[in-house]
């Protein structure tokens, strides 16, 4: 049964929407197959922009992979903004992959990747877009199974009503298998049941769908069990173990339209062991494995030869910690030379090193600004989350930045951490006097430049702080006025500290779809309902129809949004991804709580002995850092058209 | 989210210009709907990818010396963009084209490249008019020739149009030289509601018009407008445009080609 193209009805409409361009697809590199021609169908969906969407690694990788594969086609989806979602249910036109314009609800398959749980409505929308139940218990063999991935799976449990699994950790080999699972059967063929069970049985794979939950008298949670003897105890992540083997995106996806980072991307490495307590990213990837120095240098020649870019991203928690970085930008700013080619290096490391590093790529070049990240104001509270960083580095670093040709410094914060007093916060805005007086001594100028960017605080779960009670918006609020009247203290370095800052709504709503169980379900679906898109953007959020429908929805389940949110834990309550196996094991983490609370720091595992996380044992891996004392090569110039 | 340094090149001696060629190349099908900096940072690409010697810009950041003539609105599909690209060294203009092409999405597709001596008429002066084809779904043939017709019995037809600067009046009528009307007729069914434009149905009015370049310039949707206001035609389904041809406007209504004397 072939599957017709949704596109002659979506053309008419698209002259009435902003940026038609981001429905189109036709990207340089994209793929498009003969859909009777494969036997497994995938559709990757980004739920949000596809501004933002496109540049997403994570899909990138995904597509480019399975489309590897002989027998299986994937095709990308992305959210439609309300006013093509308005035109398509007018017109009866369904949610859509923009490679060949097929309807999302043919699909064997959706995989969907959550880079943060505010992206929840937009998956309902295009549930709903496609015809598919947002119920999965409503779904019918004739329904893609629709799976969760992404950083939000590892608590997947407010979405679990909606998806019918979950993926844990690294996808790369996970979509592979379960892709070899579909081959055996899809759920037209084998039914969704069987297929629901094949699936938990595939490593890293959860059902939801498969365990009971049930809640004690406090509200809390009993016990999570599962109610198939096909669905394992416990579901342990997925971890990609050699980088080099996998390196892609070779053919990175080119879009026509303007989106958020328009460059060819390298992961240089996976996984963070510096071990900043608020960090889900870091704790849920470790351990680190590096990628080589030779298959960085062969992806970058690679994917700037396939797609034209100008800039290169080297890609990863934190760039500077590759072992060996140095020898990566010094290889690749030697081999661009003269090309007009960029560097680019996510690191807020706070040291000497880094502006080295900064200085290398900007060989020759102008040095703007600068960016480093102490996160906490006091040194007390950066002790509390473990960023090791005195108030004398900073100072010593960001002199040296200045003293080196750097006019501006960004530096990082958060604001609502675990046991944070007012002075925590207020101590920031004395660093940054001290900012701007140390740089306008190094350079000898008045207009150096202090931009001070600070977000509000969200207890994640696999962290230290999954037990941390959230700080309340007010609370947060207040304490960041109080910041910027003690910046405007003192007008003459005042004048060159910028502030910026979310309020703290958001991050709450965030908070309760991050340590959410199944109850919080009802809420997004409520806030769906009303209305509810696109709720990372602050011009479409409403916190208001959030805790509207909280309030309706949490206490007759015995709940209320307090009680996921600005209520601290105890050792015995279990939580809600108790289950979900991210390999750090749980007594360690509570420890490293403890250690939090009494102000004790920890080191990073890479530079001093194991502490015993867990990680490695439990999924089978080891740390993979070099040095390797390899260098880069340089490659003979692209050749010229005209010879 | 973290932060990012970036590598900015200094004032480096950018190779010079020694060459130039000029490239019409088309934007077909779905692709129509790509607005020009879209198309822009896609060519910026694309010469990179071909390996083009492009010459840059100088200082901090180079941009490629590509210089563009009157690009097709989004939405509007065309035969007929132009562009010239500066090179560091001459290249063949066939093989550039080729190349080119090869690293362009499908549907900007490159059509011809011809050299262009240094100090050669500009490309813009070798413009004044364009031809567009309207294609009006669910428009009878005769309700269209009765529109154009009362449009080319008035002198003048100003319509509004959003600007950059705010609304500013075009005149259709002055800046349409010819406007000719094809099709087949077909049974319109007015009112109905949901009307879907299914591709197996042939096309029902075409519509072909030269219209000279003024500023603000006359677009498609300019002269839809204006049949509006002088027949009220109100097209069932958006009508699909395209650009046929741009250059020089004749006494006859004619445009000669910009690459006419140009190729080798
Ligand atoms: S198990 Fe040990 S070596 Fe592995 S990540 Fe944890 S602390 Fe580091």
């Amino acid at each position: 049964m072939s599957v017709q193209s949704v596109f002659p009805a979506l053309e008419s409409l698209l002259p009435r929407v902003a940026k038609p361009v981001q429905y189109i697809g036709g990207e340089l590199n994209s793929t498009v197959k003969d859909w009777d021609a494969v036997n497994v169908h995938w559709a990757l969906m980004y739920p949000d922009a596809y501004e933002v969407g496109l540049p997403n690694q994570g899909v990138m990788i995904l597509y480019e992979l399975l489309n590897e594969q002989p027998d299986v086609l994937a095709e990308r989806a992305y959210a439609v903004w309300p006013d093509l979602e308005a035109l398509m249910r007018e017109h009866r036109v369904p949610h859509f992959t923009v490679d060949s314009h097929r309807p999302l609800g043919a699909f064997d398959v959706i995989g969907v990747s959550f880079a943060t749980e505010l992206g929840y409505t937009n998956l309902l929308t295009a549930l709903d877009l496609a015809g598919i139940p947002l119920l999965a218990a409503e779904r019918t063999d004739e329904h893609p199974i629709v799976l969760a991935g992404g950083h939000a799976a590892f608590n997947p449990e407010p979405i679990a009503d909606f998806v019918d699994a979950a993926v844990l950790g690294d996808g790369e080999q996970a979509v592979l298998d379960i892709t070899a699972v579909l081959r055996r059967g899809t759920q037209r063929e084998v039914g969704r049941s069987e297929l629901l069970k094949r699936l938990a049985e595939t490593e890293g794979v959860y059902v939801p769908s498969l365990y009971d939950v049930r809640y004690g008298d406090g509200g809390g949670i009993e016990s999570v069990t599962p109610n198939d003897p096909r669905a394992p105890k416990r579901v342990t992540k997925r971890t990609t173990v050699d980088l080099d083997e996998w390196p892609y995106p070779k053919q990175p996806l080119v879009p026509l339209a303007e989106t958020v980072h328009e460059r060819m991307s390298v992961e240089i490495f996976r996984g963070c062991t510096r071990g900043c307590r608020f960090c889900q990213a870091g704790m849920i990837t470790r351990p680190v494995r590096e990628r080589s120095l030779q298959g960085i240098g062969e992806m970058v020649e690679r994917g700037l030869q396939a797609s034209g870019f100008t800039e290169v991203g080297l890609l990863s928690l934190s760039s500077a910690d590759h072992s060996e970085i140095a020898e990566i930008t010094k290889g690749l700013a030697d081999r661009y030379e003269g090309t007009n080619t960029t560097l680019s290096l996510p690191s807020t490391r706070v040291d000497a090193f880094n502006i080295d590093l900064a200085n290398e790529i900007s060989r020759n070049g102008r040095r703007s600004g600068l960016t480093f990240a102490p996160e906490g104001g006091s040194e007390r509270i950066r002790r509390v989350i473990n960023k090791m960083v005195s108030e004398e580095d900073l100072i010593r670093t960001v002199s040296a930045a200045f003293a080196q040709g750097w006019r501006q410094v960004k530096l990082y914060f958060m604001c609502g951490l675990p046991t944070e007093t007012d002075e925590d916060v207020l101590e920031i805005a004395g660093m940054a006097h001290r900012v701007i007086k140390a740089g306008r001594e190094a350079s000898g100028r008045n207009d150096v430049r202090c931009t001070i960017s600070i977000g509000g605080f969200v207890p994640k779960p696999h962290t230290p702080f999954q037990w941390a009670a959230q700080a309340d918006p007010d609370t947060i609020d207040g304490r960041l006025r109080k910041l910027r009247a003690a910046i405007n203290s003192d007008r003459r370095l005042g004048r060159n500290i910028g502030m910026r800052y979310h309020d703290g709504q958001p991050s709450l709503i965030e908070g309760l779809l991050s340590r959410g169980d199944r109850r919080v379900g009802r809420v997004i679906e409520r806030v769906w309902r009303e209305g509810g898109r696109f709720d990372g953007w602050s011009e479409h959020f409403s916190y208001q129809r959030w805790t509207e429908a909280a309030a309706a929805e949490l206490p007759p389940q015995g709940v209320d949004i307090d009680w996921f949110t600005t209520r601290e834990r105890t050792r015995e309550e279990v939580l809600p991804w108790a289950h979900l196996d991210s390999g750090l094991d749980p007594d360690w983490l509570w420890d490293d709580w403890q250690d939090a609370l009494d102000s004790r720091e920890q080191d990073d595992c890479r530079w001093t002995p194991c502490f015993d996380c867990g990680v490695c044992p439990a999924t089978g891996t080891d740390i993979q850092i070099g040095p390797t004392g390899a260098t880069l090569i340089p490659l003979t110039p692209v050749p010229a058209a005209g010879g | 989210m973290a932060g990012t340094v970036e590598r900015g090149v200094a004032a480096n001696p950018a190779p010079p210009t020694v060459a130039r060629v000029r490239v019409r190349f088309a934007k077909r099908g779905r692709l129509r709907f790509a607005s020009h900096r879209d198309l822009a940072r896609a060519f910026e690409r694309a010469v990179r990818r071909a390996g083009v010697p492009v010459s840059h810009s100088h200082g901090f950041s180079p941009h490629p010396r590509l210089s563009w003539v009157s690009a097709a609105p989004t939405g509007v599909a065309s035969e007929a963009e132009y562009l010239e690209i500066g090179l560091t060294r001459p290249v063949p203009a066939a093989e550039l084209a080729a190349a080119l092409d090869a690293a362009l999405p499908d549907g900007v597709d490159v059509l011809e490249a011809v050299p262009s001596a240094l100090g050669a008429t500009s490309l813009a002066d070798l413009i004044d008019a364009n031809r567009w084809r309207l294609t009006l779904p669910g428009v009878d043939r005769a309700v269209l020739v009765e529109a154009v017709d009362r449009l080319m019995a008035t002198e003048s037809l100003t319509v509004e149009r959003a600007t950059k600067n705010g609304r500013r009046p075009v005149d259709v009528r002055a800046a349409l030289v010819t406007a000719e009307v094809d099709g087949h007729p077909v049974d319109l069914q007015p009112g109905v509601d949901g009307v879907d434009w299914r591709p197996e149905e042939p096309p029902c009015a075409i519509l072909t018009a030269v219209v000279r370049q003024m500023t603000p310039a006359v677009r498609p949707d300019d002269v839809l407008a204006a049949l509006q206001a002088v027949a009220d035609l109100r097209p069932p389904v958006p009508p699909m445009a395209t650009r046929l041809a741009q250059g020089l406007l004749d006494d006859r209504g004619n445009l000669a080609d910009p690459f006419g004397t140009a190729r080798v």
